[in-house]
């Protein structure tokens, strides 16, 4: 809990003018009005509640508003902001917005289980979790301005109402600017709670749901969009490891004399799995780094070959041993002995890595004694919002301050510490020195933390009528949820299903990737479907229509997305259309229409349309950004993208040897079709990335009569399956 | 170590680095021009494209000696004072950026089209533009960005 002792009286609010931060919305603290023009104020009331404030508002109408969350392109610089302000009835002109501190305690949201606070942009759960806190404190925070006018002007709060800024008595036709009530605010007492009632209604937003520009975009068109890889602090040295391409390996350096010799190196520090140089300059540490000679020890990883552990994982597999039970319903085993037919197949990916354009930095800078510490980095938090700082220093929590910069990109990558945490150890070598720690591509790429090589074997049955009686769906790789996720069929009718995960280890780095497990999963569910819609000479969308009887906002997908992209109507002659569906936080089916070089191999996709139920649609411009993000991501992974191991090292290094897709190769359009709702809002940037692999797989089962069931497909495998 | 003079947005830096260092360190390290970001360091993401006389160049794999006799270069933070460029302009009318991180390396490269090419067709903009990379994948937004710059930019008498 946060510290609720408060020697400051809660009618004690400031008077004064200027700039007012409204301590507000936390429970278990006092409600306070602070006034940011009394610095000394200010600092005292930080100082026994670091961080507190939602809302600084100044005597000229201007509006600051905090956001919790990560900014890593994903929006929510301006969609919490939106949802703040549409309850705190505010004129957005006047709004700007603040990373808050990383406090989680004050501006955490409900993370996985009840009651609980977490910072941690993951798992598209931002908008989500954030709604009914952003919502509660904006309404507190115009709550606030309405009783400070009504007892201003001597009339009871009931008659007064509020319009975009402006606080308004409509019996003697009085108003205030929020900004002219400044000099004029008490804080209520008690401040009322709020609860969804008291919030507006949906048919009165006047904010959200509407397409608004983002508020951080102008800064990165002119290079001022700050990220933590271009702090420069005074006194500030660079650190960088050598990590090798051999997870787990234990480096010996075998020649320290000559390194130190260097010039502009200060130290070399010796970690478990890395050799650490601290220089003057980057380019001083570089080349140390380049002239490391070292010795890498045995690892875990060694004798595993990625190519060839597929034919292991079939045997897993086909064992008889059960594994971990994710979701089961009904009896499957029964389901497969009575049915007319049984459908067997087996799904493979390869190793995808994250690609985030700003290679892992951060900055960290550790005080003289050692005994606090200052930390700047673009990261997704985490469990522990000084991102493992304070264990590294073995200091205790509140002493380190962390500055949250905008993230070159995340995909699941900068919700891990390993960056961070080397930095602190390495700043800590030369405190109080600021140390900039900088991660080349192609420590990013070896020594990536990867979304897992996996199976998926899939059994299906369906009876003497082609209904599906039963699905099973066995999983076996590395990580748990990691290859886990998305197993589940929440939204298919189908009376005996199994999900279940069978370990394989083979000592990579792994970690959460767009979407996670959601990917390879719905590739291997929807794949299966039309496979089985295709041997009955069904039309696949017809299929999954009766599968979707008893969901109807799933249903409301499929036909909207069969509508826009005229599923029963002509297509060119070369080319056919694939359909998908993936949940993942919000429901949404995919189509894609693609052609086939069939003496190269490429598969072109030429469009794509989604139709999507977010719930309500906070920002529908930015939700409509990330389908298309989520779509040319998905069709760079599908397509293009894998990490190959040879005998335990990663054989990519950087984008020469990992290809993205590039401009040349995306879709004439991706046209986004957003359902409405009134629902609460379900997160975006996971649900588009699943449907490609599938929707392209069953373009190409209808194009060609061939299976593609192995990410990626390169143009070798197409051809390989076209030959087949 | 050596001393060199750049050239750069109009202005003369004075460095004093090794010979051989990269202009991208030195821009951004050095000079504090932060907006030309690392993405790959072997021409390969285009994300430091900048302008060396006028031309796109990436600058990880440009060497500090080369640019120190008089080239101009100019970054992102030299293409105008207040965004006003069309290019800048048409980005954010179009919305493209998501992380951003990118962005500086896009708008570069798309100035250095429309410089050359003020009416290029979609083709010619996607090729152009193949070489600069985009994780969250906003290439359709860049590519409606440069259209809506072309068509705002004042064309020249023919």
């Amino acid at each position: 809990m946060p510290n609720t002792k408060n020697t400051i009286s809660r009618r004690d609010f400031l008077r004064t003018s200027g700039e007012v931060a409204l301590f507000i919305g936390v429970s278990g603290l006092v409600p306070q009005l602070v006034s940011c023009r009394d610095t000394d104020k200010m600092r005292e009331q930080l100082e026994k509640h670091p961080v507190t404030a939602w809302v600084k508002l100044s005597e000229d109408g201007g509006i600051t508003i905090c956001n919790p969350a990560a900014e890593m392109g994903q929006g929510s610089m301006t969609s919490l902001p939106v949802v703040f302000a549409e309850e705190f009835d505010a004129d957005w002109s006047r709004v700007s917005v603040e990373f808050s501190p990383q406090e989680a305690e004050i501006y955490g949201s409900e993370g996985w289980s009840p009651g609980s606070k977490l910072m941690m942009t993951v798992g598209s759960r931002t908008t989500h979790s954030y709604w009914p806190v952003m919502r509660k404190a904006g309404a507190q925070a115009r709550y606030v301005l309405m009783s400070s006018a009504a007892a201003y002007w001597e009339v009871p709060i009931a008659e007064v109402t509020t319009s975009e800024s402006t606080v308004i008595h409509e019996k003697s036709g009085r108003e205030m600017g929020y900004g002219e009530l400044v000099p004029h605010l008490v804080m209520p007492d008690p401040l009322p709670e709020f609860t969804e009632e008291d919030f507006k209604d949906p048919s009165d937003f006047r904010l959200i749901g509407k397409v608004l520009p983002r508020t951080e975009i102008p800064e990165k068109v002119d290079g001022s969009a700050q990220f933590a890889i271009d702090i420069r602090l005074p006194g500030m040295v660079y650190g960088v490891l050598e990590r090798g391409n051999l997870h787990g390996s234990k480096p010996t350096l075998t020649n320290e004399a000559a390194i130190r010799e260097m010039d502009g190196v200060i130290k070399i520090v010796h970690l478990d799995y890395a050799v650490g140089i601290i220089a003057e300059t980057l380019e001083q540490a570089l080349q140390a780094k380049k002239s490391l000679q070292i010795d890498w020890g045995p690892s875990e990883a060694l004798g595993h070959n990625s190519q060839q552990v597929y034919t292991a994982y079939e045997e897993i597999a086909g064992s008889e041993n059960r594994g971990r039970v994710i979701a089961e319903t009904g009896d499957v085993e029964r389901a497969f002995s009575s049915a007319a037919k049984v459908y067997t197949a087996d799904f493979k990916n390869d190793y995808v890595y994250h690609s985030q354009m700003e290679p892992l930095n951060a900055v960290v800078q550790v005080a003289e004694d050692l005994k606090s510490a200052e930390v700047w980095v673009g990261s997704q938090q985490g469990p522990d919002t000084k991102l493992g700082v304070p264990g590294i220093l073995g200091i205790p929590h509140e002493k380190v301050k962390v500055h949250l910069q905008y993230l070159g990109g995340g995909f699941g990558r900068r919700s891990m510490n390993d960056f961070v945490e080397e930095c602190a150890i390495l700043a800590k070598e030369v405190a109080p020195k600021p140390l900039k720690l900088v991660w080349t591509r192609k420590d990013d790429v070896t020594y990536g933390a990867f979304r897992p090589l996996s199976l998926q074997r899939l059994v299906a049955s369906t009876d003497r009528n082609g209904n599906l009686t039963g699905f099973s769906h066995c999983v076996v790789g590395d990580g748990g949820n990691l290859v886990a996720s998305g197993v589940a069929n929440d939204h298919y009718d189908i009376p005996n299903q199994l999900a279940e995960w069978r370990e394989a280890s083979n000592g990579i780095r792994l970690k959460h990737w767009r979407a996670v497990g959601h990917g390879p999963n719905k590739f291997a569910i929807e794949c299966m479907l039309d496979e089985i819609a295709h041997a009955q000479k069904t039309d696949p969308v017809d299929f999954r229509r009766k599968l979707m009887a008893k969901s109807p906002r799933a249903l409301a997908t499929l036909e909207k997305a069969a509508e826009i992209s005229d599923w029963n109507g002509p297509v060119a002659k070369g080319r056919a259309k694939g359909v998908a569906f993936v949940e993942h936080g919000s429901l949404g089916t995919g189509v894609c229409e693609i052609s086939l070089n069939r003496d190269t191999g490429q598969v072109r996709v030429h469009k794509f349309w989604i139709a999507l139920d977010p719930g309500i649609a906070v920002q529908p411009d930015n939700i409509k950004a990330q389908m298309e993000g989520g779509i040319i991501m998905g069709m760079s992974s599908v397509l293009k993208e894998r990490i190959t191991i040879a005998d335990g090292r990663v054989e990519q290094s950087n984008f020469d040897t990992y290809q993205l897709l590039r401009m040349q190769d995306i879709p004439e359009s991706i046209e986004t079709v957003i359902i409405p709702s009134a629902e609460r809002p379900e997160g975006v940037g996971e649900t588009a990335t699943p449907m490609v692999a599938c929707a392209i797989a069953n373009a190409f089962l209808k194009l060609t009569g061939k299976r593609l069931r192995h990410l990626p497909f390169t143009p070798e495998r197409v051809l390989e399956v076209l030959n087949s | 170590m050596a001393k060199f003079t750049l050239h750069v947005n109009d202005a003369e830096h004075q460095v004093d680095v090794a010979p051989g260092t990269s202009l991208l360190w030195v821009l951004r390290e050095h000079l504090g021009l932060t907006g030309t970001k690392y993405g790959c360091g072997i021409a390969q993401c285009g994300i430091c494209t900048i302008h060396l006389d006028g031309s796109p160049a990436r600058a990880c794999v440009v060497q500090v000696d080369a640019v120190a006799n008089g080239q101009k270069i100019r970054t992102i933070e030299g293409l105008s004072e207040n965004r006003e460029h069309p290019v800048q302009k048409a980005w954010i009318a179009a919305q493209a950026p998501q992380c951003g991180y990118c962005h500086p390396g896009q708008i570069m490269q798309a100035v250095a089209l429309l410089e050359t090419n003020p009416n290029p067709t979609r083709e010619e903009i996607k090729s152009y533009m193949n070489g600069v990379l985009c994780r969250c994948g906003t290439y359709l937004r860049i590519l409606k960005a440069v259209e809506m710059a072309a068509e705002s930019t004042p064309k020249p008498e023919s």
